[in-house]
């Protein structure tokens, strides 16, 4: 019982992790109504990078991540112009195929890199025992870094006056345009920020768990059920969703074995949408 | 006139907003209703409710004796119910001839191709589209978007029509042709529920008015008594005291 | 609301010159069908003239492809539903197939029409379920549906688990040794690549694949109009398994084994994909130029050991190009330049 319940902890933890890449996704799609199939390559990029930090500089992921945000959010405007802004007007098919497409060239070139081998990055942080169970450090340095970043998002978006010029194209792409805002520009910082989130995310992951460059679509997977437990378009409702499904997994993993995860998430993710079409944490909106 | 549809005590609500409240009213067969009233007074909502969008949260809906509260969009157009939206929404990629072919095959008449196509040709003549046949519905003009609408909803052969703020940017000449096309397509035995801001047109147009705000019936009569209703013109101006509608002094 | 309500022109670039008198709609010609049969005759007799077993080799590949692009076309460029997992059709009509003929001593034609009728109705059942989600969640619930199969197949004794099934010679014995099994096959694959391509025809041009076109274009707005969008769609998904598991059947039984990694191998449901994005989505020729040209490509890549490690870069910089910059693939540009062609080249 005590394991169960010490599972289910350390899956809340993890769970905020999935809640910070998830954000990523959902800020996305709320802003401009384009489904990012990029993110788990985004994943596994700002994983990579850390990888790379702590092997030529010698830095903990925690201290690269500034430099992990900075990078993604460059990647995220380049991707965004090349491939995101021409498709954005055009149906779903489009923007789909071509994030899709994005998606294959940067793994593949990844896997000309790296290969297909797992990768590590060893992080040692003391843990809190309790009961005979450690809680290791690493995730909760993982979970309190995810809060962080949740949390100077949420400032962003609601007191700083770009934040709200995000928010106004959200809402209204043609009153924002109207009104003076640089919906272009808006659009693709937006992007960027969503694929920072999605790769400080990664490099959370990556103190927590070993990686290939493969990881990408299950956390991807991860992401979009997540997604449509918290509602798309709520940023807030993605890390509630992140901790209920690190909830879960804390509930499911001392009973099955891990290649079935996969299969119960995705099981989740198809009834979750055929039955709450719009999240089950989606707060009440006219 | 027996009442062809019939709604009752019709309610919707939107997370913190009473889109439509106890809404009822009827249309008669071979009738032209409109429905008036500010923006934001839950008309399209109405029309969504209808036509099955989705479901109301109470009340009935009842079409020619059957009920059809609730059901899906195509089995409403299956009974015989036809809508042209405000935002019109063309099939791009396809012909005007294929649009229109979608509605009169998978219309009340479940048709063939081949017979759909006839019906396309006379719907088509009738509307003004019958030299952009070929085109791709995407590249037609505003106006040329809004005939199509009501070229599609025509060709399922319906009994009633939905017509959803039809003349919106239109010029004037453009918005006489359509009254005389929305007068013709009466005359065929269709009956029309109409929703409309351009005054003129209601008042030529149509045989009763049903005002709302706010979701709720406020008031209901022929054109004349709506257009020096105090009530409604409070609703649309504030004060009935500063003006009419038809310019006649208020009481 | 959609964003995508009014603003934008919702157009997919299949623009005609705008001045060209118009065409008059034509009902469909028995010459498109005829010209099929045609290229399917070809195909067969190509290489059995010659006794070419190369060429027969590089032919039956094709004639995979086209099949599974073409079907997949059903979904992708008629009903607009991206199926990303779609090779799941290929694989375990592939195993259900090759199980019937080595357990149970089936035929092999009976066992490939059995495959194909079972996957289908599996698809049919199935579809009804995931077909509920729209554009990105049910492109991810296909990929979600392939793995979880090919997670179950690895787990299946009766199937061979993790390591598959494997044929021996004996199993081409009923069909007079393996030398003339593999011809019948191919045979049998490429009048399974004609009648795929009959059958994207035959839809498109009927009324039912009017509904689904009208799907693809604005789903919301076909309902309204009448289309019963719940059982098109789940049609469309279950006509759209028939043939890839029938050919994934005999592809399977050539080649003398299948395992869960070959036989649902995403890399290449996400390249027929690409095949008809390069081809030209939601007409009959496109996957079907874009299959061969894709082969073709493919062909060439793989000879030098550097750029096959690129093969997914490859593939996904094209994906992109054609969607940025010709999303109506071949036969679209083709159509633009030459807009007669629209009849001809459906």
């Amino acid at each position: 019982m005590i394991g169960v319940v010490a599972s289910v902890i350390d899956g809340v933890l993890v769970g905020a992790v999935y809640g910070l890449a998830a954000m990523g996704l959902t800020l996305i799609w709320g802003v401009m109504r384009v489904i990012n199939l990029t993110h788990g390559a985004m994943i596994v990029l700002g994983m990579f990078i850390v990888y790379c930090l702590s092997k030529t500089a010698g830095l903990s992921p925690y201290e690269g991540m500034p430099i992990v945000v900075v990078v993604a959010f460059a990647v995220g405007v380049v991707i965004y112009w090349i491939a995101v802004d021409r498709v954005i007007g055009r149906p779903i098919l489009m923007s789909l195929l071509a994030t899709f497409a994005c998606n294959m060239i940067l793994i593949g070139i990844g896997t000309a890199l790296w290969t297909t081998s797992p990768y590590n990055i060893p992080v040692s942080l003391p843990g809190i025992s309790w009961q005979g169970y450690t809680f290791t450090g690493t995730h909760m340095m993982a979970a309190a870094f995810a809060g962080l970043i949740a949390g100077l998002l949420y400032l962003f978006l609601n007191y700083a006056r770009y934040g709200k010029a995000i928010r106004a194209v959200a809402s209204n792409r043609e009153a924002a345009e109207l009104s003076g805002i640089p919906t272009k520009q808006v659009l693709a910082v937006t992007f960027g920020l969503g694929v920072a989130l999605a790769c400080a995310a990664g490099a959370l992951i990556a103190t927590l768990f070993p990686f290939t460059v493969l990881s990408g679509s299950n956390y991807q997977l991860k992401s979009f059920v997540v997604t449509v437990l918290g509602g798309l378009g709520n940023p807030a409702g993605a890390l509630l969703g992140g901790i209920a499904l690190g909830l879960i997994e804390g509930l499911a993993t001392p009973f099955m074995p891990v290649s079935w995860t996969p299969i119960i998430e995705f099981a989740l993710f198809v009834i979750v949408l055929v039955a709450f079409p719009r999240g089950i944490f989606a707060l009440s909106r006219a | 006139m027996s009442a062809l549809l019939e709604v009752s005590a019709l309610s919707k609500r939107f997370g913190g907003v009473q889109a439509v409240a106890d809404l009822s009213f009827t249309v008669g067969k071979g009738e032209i209703l409109a429905l008036i009233g500010p923006n934001g007074a839950g008309k399209s909502t109405v029309f969504d409710l209808i036509n099955g969008v989705f479901p109301p949260d109470s009340g009935r809906i009842v079409f020619e004796g059957a009920d059809i509260t609730g059901k899906p969009t195509y089995e409403v157009a299956h009974h015989g119910i036809a809508r042209a939206h405000q935002i019109v929404q063309p099939l791009a990629g396809l012909s005007v001839l294929d649009n229109c072919l979608v509605g009169a095959c998978y219309g009340h008449d479940n048709l063939s191709l081949a017979a759909g196509r006839e019906v396309v040709r006379e719907v088509a003549a009738l509307v003004g589209l019958a030299d952009r046949l070929a085109m791709p519905a995407g590249q037609l003009t505003t106006a040329g978007k809004k005939r199509l609408e009501l070229a599609r909803a025509l060709c399922g052969r319906p009994r009633l029509l939905l017509l959803d703020e039809v003349l919106a940017g239109l010029n004037p000449t453009e918005i006489e042709r359509m009254i005389e096309v929305i007068r013709a397509i009466r005359a065929r035995g269709v009956s029309i529920l109409i929703i409309e801001h351009v005054m003129r047109a209601i008042m030529s147009l149509s045989d009763r008015v049903v005002a709302l705000n706010l979701g709720r019936n406020l008031a209901e009569g022929s054109p004349p008594e709506i257009a020096n209703h105090p009530a409604v013109i409070e609703a649309y101006l504030g004060d009935p005291k500063l003006m009419t509608m038809s310019g006649a002094q208020p009481s | 609301m959609t964003v995508s309500a009014d603003i934008g022109q919702q157009d997919l670039s299949r623009k005609d010159m705008g001045h060209e008198p118009a065409p008059e709609i034509a009902a469909p010609r028995r010459v498109f069908p005829a010209l099929i049969v045609l290229l399917g005759a070809l195909f067969a007799l190509v290489p059995y003239w010659g006794d070419d077993v190369g060429l027969r080799e590089s032919f039956l590949l094709a004639a995979v492809y086209i099949t599974l692009a073409s079907n997949l076309n059903i979904m992708i460029g008629y009903a607009g539903y991206i199926n990303f997992g779609n090779i799941v059709f290929f694989g375990l009509g592939g195993y259900i197939c090759v199980d019937l003929v080595t357990r149970w001593h089936w035929p092999l034609v009976a066992a490939g029409l059995m495959a194909g009728a079972t996957v289908s109705l599996l698809a049919l059942v199935f579809g009804a379920g995931i077909l509920r989600l729209r554009g990105a969640f049910f492109a991810l619930a296909t990929i979600g549906v392939n793995e979880a199969v090919r997670q179950f197949v690895a787990n299946f004794e009766p199937w061979g688990g993790a390591t598959g099934i494997y044929l021996s010679f004996d199993a081409y014995e009923p069909l007079g040794g393996p030398m003339s099994a593999l011809w019948l096959v191919y045979f049998l694959l490429v009048g399974v690549m004609v009648l795929s391509l009959l059958l994207s025809y035959a839809i498109k041009t009927s009324k039912f694949g009017l509904g689904l076109l009208a799907i693809g274009q604005n789903e919301d707005a076909a309902g309204v109009l009448g289309v019963r969008t719940p059982l098109h769609k789940a049609l469309a998904y279950s006509a759209s398994a028939f043939f890839p598991a029938v050919a994934g059947g005999l592809f399977f039984f050539k080649s003398g084994i299948i395992e869960p990694n070959g036989a649902f191998d995403l890399t290449l449901s996400i390249e027929a994909i690409v095949m008809i994005m390069l081809g030209g989505y939601g007409t009959v020729t496109g996957p079907l130029l874009g299959a061969f040209l894709y082969e073709e490509l493919r062909g060439y890549l793989l000879t030098s050991p550097t750029i096959s490690q690129l093969q997914l870069v490859i593939a996904g910089a094209l994906l992109l190009a054609m969607v940025l910059f010709a999303p109506g693939g071949l036969v679209g540009f083709i159509h633009q330049r030459w807009p007669r062609s629209r009849t001809i080249l459906q």
